[in-house]
């Protein structure tokens, strides 16, 4: 049976803890940056999710400087950040992405300090590297629970709001005239958003983590209209590019040049491109047909293609 | 040390200059992506032993360029977030083929103005000079299709090869701002000063002057301050960058309340 396998699946693969950890890390995070990115695309937040990516850079590099690890880091300054952005008023439209790339700008400012501080004082070279692309095969046992209880705890927000947040999204005006507390909705989401792409950091990197969180959903969603369908879809479309870059990542270990192994998160952002331009293309032959059939309007039957 | 100056005063000029359209059109995010983008550039550049000017100018015109034709079809945030982590997907994987990944890096990102080299200010110069041209040249075109662009297209100026034009002078400021201040912080700078310069007034070419202004006291104050803390450059630009924005906007924000007791006291 591994013999038919292992030209996919390189030696080892399937024996390795740190293998099992990133497969069961990545998955987590795949759904619920599905749940919450599907919001986020029909918000038209794309920017606000880039924003908690690269603000996790702060956290994540306070963390390492305090001691307590990138996860803790990620999930403290997202939290902080998207009190922020709040603050400086990220719902309402207009001057939106300003505000946030400001808070932005700010915010790596402070991290470029703080990683400068974590060479200098705590010899931790590798931290900028590690926060930034992301780490998934270096994932440690104790990090799993945390992981888990943030997934939960995502997913029950979204849950918990979805209703409400789906009418606010699409339609805030008809949201607040039928009772819905959009502010409040939006700052529930906004705190779902800072765990999803703590969480998404951790896999694939902090300024990497925005294409886990947007493009499977925004695939998804090209692909079916229906709320529910789309999120499925997102799920599934996440696990898969994630599972699909930890399995080529793996194998590359003994890729040229340099024989030390393709970082995963580029395979990961490289799939979900892929899996992006891919889903339109449903949508372009279906323009096609219709754009030939209006073409010809006598020629019965006459379906082109 | 003279070359910082120089080289970051150029830098401050065209982040002021061209900011002043980002911040009008509100392209915020793009100017987020591109630069990031070319970060790819640069680490790919570095690895084959090319001018890193060279690697961030293919690749911002090219992520430009991608940016501006994805974004006709789809969402046009969600284009240029992906397109935009392609390329620092990129990046990465090239900065993992080298030896030197984690000061690259940080160095790509963060910027590296102090060590800036006297052969690298002709072409800065050059750039930051053909950005100005472009937007001197362009601005009546330019200001009529951010600001009104239906009269835009009446009068001939299509939208989107405007916004194509835009993106291609994003992508030349990028190219040449990207060694003073890193990937990561030269849209701060850009849209700062400008954002700072329009709470303060609304009249066009006053608002770019002061946001050209602006720009340079912020990139000399993190000049001199990083040189007397030995802290990193971004980390002063960011701050400062942000600290003029609330500035501006409590401004605004004392300013219009002040202008409109003028206008009711004028009117009774």
């Amino acid at each position: 049976m591994s013999h038919l396998l292992s030209p996919v699946f390189a030696q080892g693969f399937f024996e390795s803890a740190a293998v099992h950890r990133a497969l069961a890390v990545g998955a987590l995070v795949a759904v619920v940056t599905a749940a919450v990115g599907l919001f986020t695309v029909i918000r038209g937040q794309s920017f606000a999710g880039e924003a908690f990516g690269d603000l996790g850079t702060t956290g994540g590099s306070a963390g390492f400087l305090v001691g307590v690890g990138p996860l803790w880091g990620f999930v403290v300054g997202n939290v902080i950040a998207a009190g922020a952005m709040e603050g400086i008023g990220i719902q309402r439209a207009r001057g939106r992405d300003l505000a946030t790339g400001i808070v932005l700008g700010a915010g790596i400012g402070l991290a470029a300090l703080i990683l400068y501080l974590d060479t200098t004082y705590r010899n931790t070279t590798g931290a900028a590297v590690t926060i930034l692309f992301g780490s998934v095969f270096a994932i440690s046992s104790s990090t799993v629970p945390l992981v888990l209880l943030l997934s939960v705890a995502v997913l029950a927000i979204v849950l918990a709001i979805y209703r409400p947040l789906l009418l606010s999204s699409v339609s805030p005006e008809m949201a607040s005239a039928r009772g819905i507390r959009v502010r409040m909705i939006g700052v529930l989401y906004l705190l779902a958003l800072a765990l999803a792409a703590a969480l998404a950091a951790i896999t694939i990197g902090t300024i990497l983590s925005t294409a886990l969180l947007i493009g499977p959903a925004a695939s998804a969603l090209r692909l079916s209209s229906r709320p529910l369908t789309a999120m499925l879809g997102a799920a599934a479309i996440g696990i898969a590019t994630v599972w699909a870059g930890i399995v080529l990542a793996y194998d590359s270990y003994d890729w040229p040049p340099v024989h030390r192994g393709w970082p995963v998160s580029f395979f990961v952002v490289t799939l979900v491109l892929i899996a992006y331009v891919l889903s339109g293309v449903p949508e372009a032959r279906a323009r096609r047909r219709s754009r030939a059939l209006a073409a010809r309007p006598g020629a019965a039957g006459a379906m082109p293609g | 040390m003279l070359n910082a100056w120089l080289v970051a005063s150029i830098v401050a000029v065209v982040a002021g200059v061209v900011g002043f359209f980002t911040v009008l059109r509100g392209s915020a995010f793009v100017a987020h992506a591109i630069p990031n983008g070319s970060f790819a550039g640069a680490a790919g550049a570095s690895l084959i032993g090319l001018s890193t000017l060279i690697g961030l100018g293919v690749f911002s015109l090219g992520g430009a360029l991608a940016i501006g034709l994805l974004g006709r079809r789809g969402r046009h945030d969600v284009a240029t977030a992906l397109t935009l982590t392609m390329m620092l997907g990129l990046g990465a994987l090239f900065l993992s083929f080298s030896v030197e990944y984690a000061q690259l890096v940080y160095s790509l990102l963060f910027g590296e103005v102090l060590g800036i080299a006297s052969n690298e200010i002709l072409p800065t110069a050059i750039l930051g000079g053909a950005c100005i041209a472009a937007v001197a040249l362009l601005y009546r075109p330019l200001m009529l299709s951010s600001v009104l662009p239906e009269v835009g297209e009446a009068s001939g100026v299509g939208r989107a090869r405007m916004e194509m034009v835009f993106l291609c002078i994003l992508a030349l400021a990028t190219t040449m701002t990207v060694p003073v201040v890193g990937t990561l912080l030269i849209f701060s700078l850009m849209i700062g000063a400008p954002a700072t310069a329009r709470s303060l007034t609304d009249r066009p070419l006053v608002a770019m002057a002061l946001s050209v202004a602006i720009a340079l006291a912020i990139v000399w104050a993190a000049i001199a301050a990083s040189y007397s803390t030995d802290y990193p450059v971004g980390f002063f630009v960011g701050t400062a960058s942000a600290a003029s924005y609330a500035l501006g906007r409590s401004w605004e924000a004392t300013g219009a309340r002040r202008r409109v007791g003028r206008r009711t006291r004028r009117s009774s």
